[in-house]
Protein backbone atom coordinates (compact mmCIF):
# COMPACT_ATOMS: atom_id res chain seq x y z
CA UNK A 1 0.00 0.00 0.00
CA UNK A 2 2.85 2.20 1.01
CA UNK A 3 4.47 1.24 -2.13
CA UNK A 4 1.71 2.22 -4.14
CA UNK A 5 1.95 5.29 -2.88
CA UNK A 6 5.43 6.02 -3.02
CA UNK A 7 5.01 4.92 -6.60
CA UNK A 8 2.37 6.87 -7.68
CA UNK A 9 4.22 9.78 -6.00
CA UNK A 10 7.12 9.32 -8.39
CA UNK A 11 4.61 8.92 -11.28
CA UNK A 12 3.51 12.35 -10.45
CA UNK A 13 7.36 14.12 -10.39
CA UNK A 14 8.06 11.75 -13.42
CA UNK A 15 5.79 13.31 -15.55
CA UNK A 16 6.38 16.58 -14.05
CA UNK A 17 9.93 16.62 -14.93
CA UNK A 18 10.06 14.39 -18.05
CA UNK A 19 8.05 17.64 -19.63
CA UNK A 20 9.65 20.17 -18.22
CA UNK A 21 11.78 21.76 -21.23
CA UNK A 22 14.60 23.25 -19.20
CA UNK A 23 15.75 19.72 -18.10
CA UNK A 24 15.83 18.45 -21.98
CA UNK A 25 17.89 21.88 -22.69
CA UNK A 26 20.48 20.61 -19.96
CA UNK A 27 20.89 17.53 -21.34
CA UNK A 28 21.62 18.80 -24.71
CA UNK A 29 24.16 21.50 -23.29
CA UNK A 30 25.87 18.42 -21.60
CA UNK A 31 26.06 16.27 -24.76
CA UNK A 32 27.06 19.25 -26.87
CA UNK A 33 30.00 20.23 -24.21
CA UNK A 34 31.23 16.60 -23.91
CA UNK A 35 31.23 16.44 -27.86
CA UNK A 36 33.18 19.43 -28.24
CA UNK A 37 35.82 19.11 -25.24
CA UNK A 38 36.41 14.87 -25.87
CA UNK A 39 36.12 15.01 -29.45
CA UNK A 40 35.96 17.53 -31.76
CA UNK A 41 38.44 20.00 -30.50
CA UNK A 42 41.06 16.40 -30.32
CA UNK A 43 39.76 16.16 -33.89
CA UNK A 44 40.59 18.79 -34.89
CA UNK A 45 43.78 19.53 -33.26
CA UNK A 46 45.24 15.85 -34.72
CA UNK A 47 44.24 16.28 -38.48
CA UNK A 48 45.22 20.36 -38.03
CA UNK A 49 48.39 21.56 -38.53
CA UNK A 50 49.30 21.20 -35.12
CA UNK A 51 49.14 17.29 -35.01
CA UNK A 52 52.17 16.90 -33.34
CA UNK A 53 50.87 18.65 -30.47
CA UNK A 54 47.69 16.46 -30.16
CA UNK A 55 46.55 13.90 -27.45
CA UNK A 56 46.68 11.51 -30.36
CA UNK A 57 44.13 9.41 -32.35
CA UNK A 58 43.94 6.66 -29.46
CA UNK A 59 42.18 8.79 -26.74
CA UNK A 60 39.13 9.32 -29.47
CA UNK A 61 38.93 5.70 -30.13
CA UNK A 62 36.40 3.90 -28.89
CA UNK A 63 38.28 2.03 -26.01
CA UNK A 64 38.69 4.91 -24.35
CA UNK A 65 35.11 5.74 -24.34
CA UNK A 66 33.89 5.37 -20.66
CA UNK A 67 37.17 7.82 -19.49
CA UNK A 68 36.26 10.07 -22.33
CA UNK A 69 32.90 10.69 -21.34
CA UNK A 70 32.58 10.63 -17.02
CA UNK A 71 35.87 12.80 -17.58
CA UNK A 72 33.47 16.05 -16.85
CA UNK A 73 31.77 14.59 -14.16
CA UNK A 74 33.70 16.37 -11.48
CA UNK A 75 33.25 19.94 -12.95
CA UNK A 76 31.30 20.95 -15.63
CA UNK A 77 28.43 18.12 -15.90
CA UNK A 78 28.38 17.90 -12.13
CA UNK A 79 27.32 21.60 -12.69
CA UNK A 80 24.98 21.02 -15.19
CA UNK A 81 23.89 17.85 -12.77
CA UNK A 82 24.02 20.61 -9.91
CA UNK A 83 21.53 22.38 -11.49
CA UNK A 84 18.77 19.79 -12.72
CA UNK A 85 18.90 19.24 -8.82
CA UNK A 86 17.97 22.42 -7.78
CA UNK A 87 15.57 22.28 -10.70
CA UNK A 88 13.55 19.37 -9.75
CA UNK A 89 13.10 21.34 -5.93
CA UNK A 90 13.80 24.95 -6.57
CA UNK A 91 10.78 24.97 -8.85
CA UNK A 92 8.21 23.65 -6.25
CA UNK A 93 9.47 27.34 -4.38
CA UNK A 94 9.57 29.22 -7.38
CA UNK A 95 5.88 28.26 -8.23
CA UNK A 96 4.68 28.19 -5.20
CA UNK A 97 3.25 24.88 -5.77
CA UNK A 98 4.46 22.80 -2.45
CA UNK A 99 1.22 23.79 -1.41
CA UNK A 100 -0.60 22.58 -4.13
CA UNK A 101 1.30 19.65 -4.00
CA UNK A 102 1.47 18.72 -0.73
CA UNK A 103 -2.40 20.07 0.14
CA UNK A 104 -3.37 16.99 -2.06
CA UNK A 105 -2.16 15.02 1.72
CA UNK A 106 1.13 13.15 0.20
CA UNK A 107 3.31 13.50 3.01
CA UNK A 108 6.45 15.69 3.02
CA UNK A 109 8.72 13.00 3.45
CA UNK A 110 7.10 10.56 0.43
CA UNK A 111 7.17 13.36 -2.26
CA UNK A 112 10.54 13.98 -1.06
CA UNK A 113 11.29 10.56 -1.66
CA UNK A 114 9.95 10.93 -4.92
CA UNK A 115 12.31 13.42 -6.27
CA UNK A 116 15.06 11.60 -4.99
CA UNK A 117 14.26 8.58 -7.16
CA UNK A 118 13.07 11.09 -10.13
CA UNK A 119 16.62 13.10 -9.61
CA UNK A 120 18.77 9.44 -9.31
CA UNK A 121 16.75 8.66 -12.87
CA UNK A 122 17.72 11.80 -14.39
CA UNK A 123 21.63 11.49 -13.39
CA UNK A 124 21.54 8.00 -14.81
CA UNK A 125 19.79 9.52 -18.09
CA UNK A 126 22.18 11.89 -18.52
CA UNK A 127 24.95 9.67 -18.02
CA UNK A 128 23.61 6.94 -20.56
CA UNK A 129 23.11 10.10 -23.10
CA UNK A 130 26.88 10.88 -22.48
CA UNK A 131 27.84 7.19 -23.01
CA UNK A 132 25.73 7.02 -25.95
CA UNK A 133 27.46 10.10 -27.37
CA UNK A 134 31.09 9.26 -26.58
CA UNK A 135 30.38 5.44 -28.22
CA UNK A 136 29.03 7.53 -31.74
CA UNK A 137 31.36 9.98 -31.61
CA UNK A 138 34.52 7.69 -31.14
CA UNK A 139 33.28 5.17 -33.72
CA UNK A 140 32.85 8.27 -35.93
CA UNK A 141 36.55 8.89 -35.36
CA UNK A 142 37.69 5.78 -35.91
CA UNK A 143 36.00 4.92 -39.11
CA UNK A 144 37.05 8.50 -40.60
CA UNK A 145 40.41 7.51 -39.87
CA UNK A 146 40.37 3.73 -40.62
CA UNK A 147 41.51 2.66 -37.33
CA UNK A 148 40.90 -0.51 -35.36
CA UNK A 149 37.22 -0.62 -33.82
CA UNK A 150 37.66 -2.03 -30.01
CA UNK A 151 34.83 -1.66 -27.53
CA UNK A 152 35.21 -1.43 -23.92
CA UNK A 153 34.77 -4.46 -21.90
CA UNK A 154 31.28 -5.04 -20.62
CA UNK A 155 32.42 -4.37 -16.80
CA UNK A 156 34.89 -1.62 -17.55
CA UNK A 157 31.85 -0.32 -19.29
CA UNK A 158 29.18 -1.05 -16.38
CA UNK A 159 31.84 0.39 -13.54
CA UNK A 160 32.00 3.65 -15.43
CA UNK A 161 28.79 4.25 -15.70
CA UNK A 162 28.09 3.51 -12.58
CA UNK A 163 31.22 5.38 -11.27
CA UNK A 164 29.57 8.65 -13.64
CA UNK A 165 26.47 8.12 -12.32
CA UNK A 166 27.16 8.47 -8.37
CA UNK A 167 28.88 11.43 -9.60
CA UNK A 168 26.36 12.97 -11.31
CA UNK A 169 23.43 11.86 -8.50
CA UNK A 170 25.95 13.28 -6.12
CA UNK A 171 25.72 16.58 -7.63
CA UNK A 172 22.03 16.83 -8.13
CA UNK A 173 21.45 16.13 -4.69
CA UNK A 174 23.80 19.01 -3.57
CA UNK A 175 21.65 21.21 -5.78
CA UNK A 176 17.99 19.26 -4.17
CA UNK A 177 19.87 20.31 -0.51
CA UNK A 178 20.83 23.98 -1.55
CA UNK A 179 16.83 24.32 -3.15
CA UNK A 180 15.69 22.95 -0.19
CA UNK A 181 17.84 24.76 2.16
CA UNK A 182 17.43 28.47 0.46
CA UNK A 183 14.16 27.53 -0.78
CA UNK A 184 14.06 29.19 -4.23
CA UNK A 185 15.77 28.75 -8.07
CA UNK A 186 18.25 31.23 -8.86
CA UNK A 187 20.57 31.51 -5.30
CA UNK A 188 20.97 27.68 -5.01
CA UNK A 189 22.21 27.39 -8.88
CA UNK A 190 24.50 30.68 -8.05
CA UNK A 191 26.20 29.59 -4.86
CA UNK A 192 25.81 25.76 -6.31
CA UNK A 193 28.18 27.16 -9.54
CA UNK A 194 30.42 29.06 -7.52
CA UNK A 195 31.56 26.67 -5.47
CA UNK A 196 32.05 23.90 -8.32
CA UNK A 197 33.54 26.19 -11.04
CA UNK A 198 35.59 28.77 -9.04
CA UNK A 199 35.82 27.76 -5.07
CA UNK A 200 37.12 24.42 -5.65
CA UNK A 201 39.40 25.55 -8.68
CA UNK A 202 40.88 27.57 -6.19
CA UNK A 203 40.96 25.43 -3.53
CA UNK A 204 42.85 22.81 -5.43
CA UNK A 205 45.28 24.80 -8.25
CA UNK A 206 45.93 28.06 -5.83
CA UNK A 207 45.77 27.16 -1.66
CA UNK A 208 46.31 23.80 -1.66
CA UNK A 209 49.90 23.90 -3.12
CA UNK A 210 50.26 26.95 -0.59
CA UNK A 211 48.95 25.80 2.46
CA UNK A 212 49.01 22.14 4.24
CA UNK A 213 45.56 21.76 5.83
CA UNK A 214 43.96 22.62 2.49
CA UNK A 215 46.18 20.18 0.69
CA UNK A 216 44.92 17.43 3.28
CA UNK A 217 41.38 19.21 3.40
CA UNK A 218 40.79 18.15 -0.68
CA UNK A 219 40.85 14.43 0.47
CA UNK A 220 37.59 14.92 2.20
CA UNK A 221 35.82 17.11 -0.30
CA UNK A 222 33.35 15.60 -3.11
CA UNK A 223 35.18 17.23 -5.94
CA UNK A 224 38.50 15.82 -5.68
CA UNK A 225 37.08 12.69 -4.88
CA UNK A 226 35.20 12.75 -7.56
CA UNK A 227 38.06 13.74 -9.59
CA UNK A 228 39.99 10.52 -8.31
CA UNK A 229 37.24 8.29 -8.97
CA UNK A 230 36.80 9.21 -12.55
CA UNK A 231 40.69 9.27 -13.31
CA UNK A 232 40.84 5.78 -12.03
CA UNK A 233 38.48 4.73 -14.36
CA UNK A 234 40.49 6.21 -17.40
CA UNK A 235 39.29 10.05 -17.38
CA UNK A 236 42.34 11.93 -19.41
CA UNK A 237 44.56 13.72 -16.81
CA UNK A 238 44.70 17.41 -17.49
CA UNK A 239 41.03 17.50 -17.79
CA UNK A 240 39.22 20.32 -15.52
CA UNK A 241 38.79 18.45 -11.82
CA UNK A 242 40.18 15.22 -13.23
CA UNK A 243 42.76 14.59 -10.26
CA UNK A 244 44.93 11.80 -8.09
CA UNK A 245 44.18 12.82 -4.32
CA UNK A 246 42.84 9.42 -3.10
CA UNK A 247 42.21 6.57 -4.64
CA UNK A 248 39.37 5.22 -6.74
CA UNK A 249 37.81 3.26 -3.41
CA UNK A 250 37.98 6.03 -1.33
CA UNK A 251 37.16 8.58 -3.85
CA UNK A 252 33.87 6.69 -4.21
CA UNK A 253 33.03 6.14 -0.78
CA UNK A 254 33.11 9.56 -0.37
CA UNK A 255 31.23 10.68 -3.25
CA UNK A 256 28.36 8.50 -1.66
CA UNK A 257 29.13 9.49 1.88
CA UNK A 258 28.47 12.97 0.56
CA UNK A 259 24.93 11.74 -1.50
CA UNK A 260 23.94 10.19 1.52
CA UNK A 261 24.43 12.86 3.97
CA UNK A 262 23.05 15.60 0.96
CA UNK A 263 19.54 13.48 0.88
CA UNK A 264 19.26 13.08 4.49
CA UNK A 265 19.90 16.73 5.23
CA UNK A 266 17.70 17.92 2.86
CA UNK A 267 15.20 15.46 3.51
CA UNK A 268 14.85 16.53 7.22
CA UNK A 269 15.08 20.38 6.80
CA UNK A 270 11.67 19.98 4.04
CA UNK A 271 9.97 17.74 6.59
CA UNK A 272 10.91 20.39 9.60
CA UNK A 273 10.56 23.81 8.37
CA UNK A 274 7.28 25.52 7.18
CA UNK A 275 6.05 25.69 3.43
CA UNK A 276 5.37 29.79 3.31
CA UNK B 1 -14.34 8.82 12.83
CA UNK B 2 -16.00 8.99 16.05
CA UNK B 3 -19.61 10.28 15.50
CA UNK B 4 -19.03 13.05 17.70
CA UNK B 5 -16.05 14.42 15.07
CA UNK B 6 -16.22 17.82 13.34
CA UNK B 7 -14.68 18.48 10.20
CA UNK B 8 -12.38 20.82 11.48
CA UNK B 9 -11.61 21.03 15.33
CA UNK B 10 -8.70 23.65 16.54
CA UNK B 11 -8.00 23.88 20.39
CA UNK B 12 -6.08 26.87 21.14
CA UNK B 13 -4.58 27.34 17.69
CA UNK B 14 -1.78 29.75 17.94
CA UNK B 15 1.30 30.96 16.11
CA UNK B 16 3.69 33.25 16.37
CA UNK B 17 6.41 34.80 14.38
CA UNK B 18 8.60 36.33 17.01
CA UNK B 19 7.04 39.01 19.11
CA UNK B 20 3.92 38.86 15.94
CA UNK B 21 1.04 36.71 17.41
CA UNK B 22 0.07 35.81 13.84
CA UNK B 23 -3.38 33.66 15.50
CA UNK B 24 -3.91 33.69 18.88
CA UNK B 25 -5.70 30.74 20.71
CA UNK B 26 -8.05 29.92 18.36
CA UNK B 27 -10.95 27.54 19.01
CA UNK B 28 -12.54 26.94 15.79
CA UNK B 29 -15.30 24.77 14.50
CA UNK B 30 -16.41 23.63 11.57
CA UNK B 31 -19.65 21.73 11.51
CA UNK B 32 -20.56 18.42 9.16
CA UNK B 33 -22.35 20.53 6.29
CA UNK B 34 -22.00 23.97 6.82
CA UNK B 35 -20.52 26.73 4.74
CA UNK B 36 -18.20 28.54 7.20
CA UNK B 37 -17.33 32.26 6.63
CA UNK B 38 -13.93 33.00 8.00
CA UNK B 39 -13.91 36.53 7.97
CA UNK B 40 -11.23 38.88 8.42
CA UNK B 41 -9.28 42.06 7.12
CA UNK B 42 -5.98 41.87 5.59
CA UNK B 43 -3.32 40.70 8.16
CA UNK B 44 -6.25 39.15 10.53
CA UNK B 45 -4.36 35.48 10.72
CA UNK B 46 -6.99 33.40 7.97
CA UNK B 47 -4.63 32.22 5.90
CA UNK B 48 -1.51 30.98 8.46
CA UNK B 49 -4.96 29.34 10.20
CA UNK B 50 -5.83 27.69 7.02
CA UNK B 51 -2.15 26.75 6.25
CA UNK B 52 -1.82 25.24 9.79
CA UNK B 53 -5.29 23.04 9.26
CA UNK B 54 -3.16 21.46 6.22
CA UNK B 55 -0.20 21.14 7.79
CA UNK B 56 1.67 23.37 5.81
CA UNK B 57 3.02 25.59 8.77
CA UNK B 58 3.50 24.03 12.03
CA UNK B 59 1.44 25.75 14.91
CA UNK B 60 3.36 27.69 17.62
CA UNK B 61 1.01 25.85 20.48
CA UNK B 62 -2.54 24.18 20.20
CA UNK B 63 -3.48 21.80 17.94
CA UNK B 64 -5.93 20.68 14.80
CA UNK B 65 -8.04 18.01 14.11
CA UNK B 66 -10.17 17.34 10.93
CA UNK B 67 -12.60 14.70 11.04
CA UNK B 68 -11.04 13.88 14.76
CA UNK B 69 -7.94 13.30 12.98
CA UNK B 70 -4.21 14.78 13.70
CA UNK B 71 -1.36 15.07 10.89
CA UNK B 72 -1.60 14.43 7.16
CA UNK B 73 -3.82 11.30 7.60
CA UNK B 74 -6.53 13.44 7.83
CA UNK B 75 -6.08 15.35 4.58
CA UNK B 76 -7.32 12.31 2.71
CA UNK B 77 -11.26 13.71 2.67
CA UNK B 78 -10.02 17.34 2.33
CA UNK B 79 -9.59 19.50 -0.94
CA UNK B 80 -7.70 23.20 -0.38
CA UNK B 81 -7.12 26.10 -2.57
CA UNK B 82 -4.68 28.38 -0.54
CA UNK B 83 -3.76 32.13 -1.00
CA UNK B 84 -4.14 32.00 -4.83
CA UNK B 85 -3.60 28.98 -7.27
CA UNK B 86 -0.09 27.75 -8.12
CA UNK B 87 0.75 25.24 -10.65
CA UNK B 88 3.05 24.41 -12.97
CA UNK B 89 3.51 27.20 -15.90
CA UNK B 90 5.31 24.69 -18.68
CA UNK B 91 2.34 21.98 -18.32
CA UNK B 92 -1.02 22.22 -19.58
CA UNK B 93 -4.03 22.51 -17.25
CA UNK B 94 -5.03 18.97 -17.74
CA UNK B 95 -1.49 17.51 -17.07
CA UNK B 96 -1.32 19.53 -13.79
CA UNK B 97 -4.20 18.22 -12.71
CA UNK B 98 -3.20 14.82 -13.75
CA UNK B 99 0.00 15.21 -11.61
CA UNK B 100 -1.59 16.15 -8.73
CA UNK B 101 -4.16 13.42 -9.29
CA UNK B 102 -1.46 10.94 -9.14
CA UNK B 103 0.23 12.81 -5.86
CA UNK B 104 -3.68 12.74 -4.50
CA UNK B 105 -3.77 8.77 -5.23
CA UNK B 106 -6.95 9.67 -7.15
CA UNK B 107 -7.78 8.12 -10.01
CA UNK B 108 -6.89 10.64 -13.75
CA UNK B 109 -9.80 9.77 -14.79
CA UNK B 110 -11.40 11.97 -12.24
CA UNK B 111 -9.77 15.18 -14.03
CA UNK B 112 -11.94 15.18 -16.84
CA UNK B 113 -15.16 15.62 -13.91
CA UNK B 114 -12.84 18.17 -12.34
CA UNK B 115 -12.43 20.45 -15.47
CA UNK B 116 -16.02 19.98 -16.18
CA UNK B 117 -17.13 21.14 -12.95
CA UNK B 118 -15.42 24.82 -12.89
CA UNK B 119 -16.17 24.74 -16.68
CA UNK B 120 -12.45 24.98 -17.96
CA UNK B 121 -12.90 21.71 -20.87
CA UNK B 122 -12.33 23.64 -23.34
CA UNK B 123 -9.27 24.77 -22.27
CA UNK B 124 -7.89 22.08 -20.66
CA UNK B 125 -4.91 21.68 -22.99
CA UNK B 126 -4.08 24.75 -22.96
CA UNK B 127 -0.95 25.54 -21.03
CA UNK B 128 -1.74 27.03 -17.30
CA UNK B 129 0.85 30.03 -18.32
CA UNK B 130 -1.89 31.29 -20.71
CA UNK B 131 -4.74 31.58 -18.37
CA UNK B 132 -6.40 34.30 -17.37
CA UNK B 133 -6.22 35.04 -12.90
CA UNK B 134 -10.45 33.39 -13.56
CA UNK B 135 -9.02 30.36 -14.96
CA UNK B 136 -6.16 29.99 -12.88
CA UNK B 137 -8.40 30.43 -10.09
CA UNK B 138 -11.09 27.61 -11.25
CA UNK B 139 -7.92 25.65 -12.21
CA UNK B 140 -7.19 25.99 -8.15
CA UNK B 141 -11.05 25.28 -7.18
CA UNK B 142 -10.64 21.97 -9.09
CA UNK B 143 -7.40 20.78 -7.91
CA UNK B 144 -9.12 20.83 -4.69
CA UNK B 145 -12.05 18.51 -5.79
CA UNK B 146 -9.65 15.69 -6.93
CA UNK B 147 -10.05 13.72 -4.14
CA UNK B 148 -13.90 14.26 -3.95
CA UNK B 149 -13.85 15.84 -0.49
CA UNK B 150 -15.51 15.83 2.25
CA UNK B 151 -14.12 19.32 3.37
CA UNK B 152 -13.36 21.61 1.16
CA UNK B 153 -10.62 24.97 2.44
CA UNK B 154 -10.81 28.10 0.27
CA UNK B 155 -8.86 30.74 0.95
CA UNK B 156 -10.25 34.09 -0.32
CA UNK B 157 -11.11 31.72 -3.91
CA UNK B 158 -12.18 35.12 -5.76
CA UNK B 159 -9.81 37.86 -4.73
CA UNK B 160 -8.52 39.89 -7.51
CA UNK B 161 -11.62 38.51 -9.80
CA UNK B 162 -13.82 40.74 -11.68
CA UNK B 163 -17.52 40.78 -10.59
CA UNK B 164 -18.87 37.28 -13.24
CA UNK B 165 -15.62 35.63 -11.88
CA UNK B 166 -16.56 36.19 -8.65
CA UNK B 167 -20.25 35.24 -9.69
CA UNK B 168 -19.27 32.02 -11.13
CA UNK B 169 -16.89 31.37 -8.25
CA UNK B 170 -19.54 31.68 -5.48
CA UNK B 171 -22.07 29.63 -7.55
CA UNK B 172 -19.78 26.74 -7.76
CA UNK B 173 -18.81 27.03 -4.26
CA UNK B 174 -22.62 27.32 -3.26
CA UNK B 175 -23.79 24.42 -5.53
CA UNK B 176 -21.15 22.23 -3.83
CA UNK B 177 -21.87 23.06 -0.52
CA UNK B 178 -25.87 21.90 -1.67
CA UNK B 179 -24.24 18.32 -2.61
CA UNK B 180 -23.53 18.17 0.93
CA UNK B 181 -19.90 19.09 1.52
CA UNK B 182 -18.61 20.95 4.14
CA UNK B 183 -16.56 24.44 3.04
CA UNK B 184 -14.68 26.75 5.14
CA UNK B 185 -14.52 29.64 3.56
CA UNK B 186 -12.33 32.82 4.48
CA UNK B 187 -12.55 36.20 2.61
CA UNK B 188 -12.08 39.75 3.82
CA UNK B 189 -15.16 40.19 2.00
CA UNK B 190 -18.82 40.21 4.08
CA UNK B 191 -21.02 40.37 1.43
CA UNK B 192 -19.60 37.47 -0.17
CA UNK B 193 -19.69 35.49 3.20
CA UNK B 194 -23.29 36.56 3.63
CA UNK B 195 -24.25 35.54 -0.14
CA UNK B 196 -22.96 31.90 0.39
CA UNK B 197 -21.80 31.03 3.90
CA UNK B 198 -24.17 29.75 6.80
CA UNK B 199 -22.36 30.48 9.83
CA UNK B 200 -19.50 33.36 9.84
CA UNK B 201 -16.59 33.98 12.41
CA UNK B 202 -15.10 37.12 12.63
CA UNK B 203 -10.94 36.79 12.94
CA UNK B 204 -9.38 40.06 13.72
CA UNK B 205 -5.24 39.94 15.41
CA UNK B 206 -5.32 36.24 15.89
CA UNK B 207 -8.50 35.86 17.35
CA UNK B 208 -12.40 34.53 16.83
CA UNK B 209 -13.96 37.61 17.77
CA UNK B 210 -17.44 36.44 17.19
CA UNK B 211 -19.42 34.22 15.54
CA UNK B 212 -22.68 34.03 14.61
CA UNK B 213 -25.26 32.35 12.00
CA UNK B 214 -24.95 34.40 8.44
CA UNK B 215 -29.25 35.20 9.17
CA UNK B 216 -28.11 37.27 12.26
CA UNK B 217 -25.48 39.23 10.68
CA UNK B 218 -27.49 41.83 9.20
CA UNK B 219 -29.17 41.98 12.63
CA UNK B 220 -28.74 42.91 15.74
CA UNK B 221 -31.02 42.69 18.83
CA UNK B 222 -34.80 43.76 18.41
CA UNK B 223 -36.87 47.05 17.29
CA UNK B 224 -39.67 48.09 18.69
CA UNK B 225 -42.05 50.59 18.28
CA UNK B 226 -45.32 50.69 21.03
CA UNK B 227 -47.57 53.13 22.51
CA UNK B 228 -47.08 54.45 24.62
CA UNK B 229 -43.27 54.56 24.43
CA UNK B 230 -42.10 55.13 27.63
CA UNK B 231 -43.82 52.88 29.60
CA UNK B 232 -42.56 50.17 27.03
CA UNK B 233 -39.11 51.18 27.75
CA UNK B 234 -39.80 50.81 31.40
CA UNK B 235 -41.07 47.22 30.98
CA UNK B 236 -38.54 45.81 28.55
CA UNK B 237 -35.71 47.54 30.76
CA UNK B 238 -37.35 45.42 33.46
CA UNK B 239 -37.33 42.45 31.41
CA UNK B 240 -34.13 42.26 29.75
CA UNK B 241 -31.58 44.32 32.47
CA UNK B 242 -30.43 47.89 32.60
CA UNK B 243 -28.29 48.95 29.78
CA UNK B 244 -29.88 47.00 26.91
CA UNK B 245 -32.30 49.26 25.91
CA UNK B 246 -31.73 52.23 23.84
CA UNK B 247 -34.40 54.98 22.21
CA UNK B 248 -33.43 55.05 18.55
CA UNK B 249 -36.23 57.80 17.21
CA UNK B 250 -39.26 56.71 17.59
CA UNK B 251 -38.50 52.93 18.33
CA UNK B 252 -36.60 51.21 21.21
CA UNK B 253 -33.47 48.96 20.15
CA UNK B 254 -33.36 46.35 22.49
CA UNK B 255 -29.82 44.18 22.66
CA UNK B 256 -31.33 40.98 23.10
CA UNK B 257 -30.86 37.50 21.07
CA UNK B 258 -33.37 37.42 18.13
CA UNK B 259 -35.80 34.71 19.18
CA UNK B 260 -37.07 36.44 22.48
CA UNK B 261 -38.88 38.68 20.33
CA UNK B 262 -42.14 36.49 20.90
CA UNK B 263 -42.03 36.20 24.56
CA UNK B 264 -41.24 40.23 24.90
CA UNK B 265 -43.98 40.58 22.65
CA UNK B 266 -46.38 38.72 25.10
CA UNK B 267 -45.16 40.59 27.94
CA UNK B 268 -45.64 43.66 26.44
CA UNK B 269 -49.43 42.87 25.35
CA UNK B 270 -50.23 41.58 28.28
CA UNK B 271 -49.03 44.73 30.09
CA UNK B 272 -51.46 46.69 27.67
CA UNK B 273 -49.36 48.33 25.49
CA UNK B 274 -49.76 48.48 22.02
CA UNK B 275 -47.00 47.19 20.01
CA UNK B 276 -46.99 47.85 16.56
CA UNK B 277 -43.55 46.97 15.53
CA UNK B 278 -41.27 44.28 16.72
CA UNK B 279 -38.56 42.55 14.53
CA UNK B 280 -35.08 41.86 14.22
CA UNK B 281 -33.10 45.25 13.89
CA UNK B 282 -30.94 46.16 11.39
CA UNK B 283 -27.42 47.13 11.40
CA UNK B 284 -25.34 48.64 8.77
CA UNK B 285 -23.28 45.64 8.00
CA UNK B 286 -20.08 47.48 6.88
CA UNK B 287 -20.42 49.50 10.50
CA UNK B 288 -21.03 45.96 12.38
CA UNK B 289 -17.72 44.38 10.97
CA UNK B 290 -15.51 46.98 11.59
CA UNK B 291 -16.94 47.19 15.37
CA UNK B 292 -16.45 43.46 15.41
CA UNK B 293 -12.94 43.45 14.15
CA UNK B 294 -11.95 46.53 16.31
CA UNK B 295 -11.64 49.20 13.37
CA UNK B 296 -10.07 47.28 10.36
CA UNK B 297 -6.24 45.57 9.88
CA UNK B 298 -3.31 46.58 11.72
CA UNK B 299 -0.56 48.71 11.00
CA UNK B 300 1.01 45.78 8.51
N1 LIG C 1 6.20 33.91 7.51
C1 LIG C 1 5.80 34.95 8.23
N2 LIG C 1 6.66 35.65 8.97
C2 LIG C 1 6.29 36.71 9.70
N3 LIG C 1 5.02 37.14 9.78
C3 LIG C 1 4.09 36.49 9.08
C4 LIG C 1 4.41 35.37 8.26
N4 LIG C 1 3.28 34.92 7.69
C5 LIG C 1 2.30 35.74 8.11
N5 LIG C 1 2.77 36.67 8.95
C6 LIG C 1 1.99 37.71 9.62
O1 LIG C 1 0.89 37.11 10.23
C7 LIG C 1 -0.24 37.95 10.16
C8 LIG C 1 -1.40 37.19 9.56
O2 LIG C 1 -1.16 36.97 8.20
P1 LIG C 1 -2.17 36.18 7.27
O3 LIG C 1 -1.53 36.02 5.94
O4 LIG C 1 -2.60 34.95 7.98
O5 LIG C 1 -3.38 37.18 7.18
P2 LIG C 1 -4.71 37.06 6.32
O6 LIG C 1 -5.83 37.17 7.26
O7 LIG C 1 -4.65 35.87 5.45
O8 LIG C 1 -4.62 38.40 5.44
P3 LIG C 1 -5.07 38.69 3.93
O9 LIG C 1 -6.52 39.00 3.95
O10 LIG C 1 -4.27 39.89 3.58
O11 LIG C 1 -4.72 37.49 3.12
C9 LIG C 1 0.17 39.16 9.35
O12 LIG C 1 0.47 40.19 10.25
C10 LIG C 1 1.42 38.71 8.64
O13 LIG C 1 2.29 39.78 8.42
MG1 LIG D 1 -4.68 35.60 3.35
Amino acid sequence: MLVDRVLADVRAELRKQVRRPAHWLLLGVAVVLTLTFAYVIPYLGYTGRSGERSRGLESMLPAELVGNTIAGTPVFVGALALIFGVLVVGGEYGWQTWKTVLAQGSPRLRVFAAKVVVTTLGSLVLVLALLATGAAAGLGVALLQGAPITWPSLPALLVGAGGGWLITTMWAMAGVLLAVALRGVALPIGLGLVWLLAVQNLLSAVAAPLVDWIASLQKVLPGPNAGSLVSALGAPSGTPGVSEVVGAGQGAVVVACYLVVFTVVGGFLLWRRDIE
Amino acid sequence: MGVMSEPVETTALTKRYGDLVAVDELDLTVRQGEVYGFLGPNGAGKTTTLRMLLGLIRPSSGSVRLYGVRGTAALAGVGALIEGPAFYPYLSGRDNLRVLARHAGAGTARVAEVLDVVDLTERGRDRYSTYSLGMKQRLGLAAALLKDPGLLILDEPTNGLDPAGMADIRATVRRLADEGRTVLLSSHLLGEVQQICDRVGMISRGSLVAELAVADLGTRGLRVVADPLTEARTLLTSLVGHGRVEVDGDALRVDVPADRAAALNAELVHSGLAVRELRPAEVDLEQRFLELTGGGSRAR
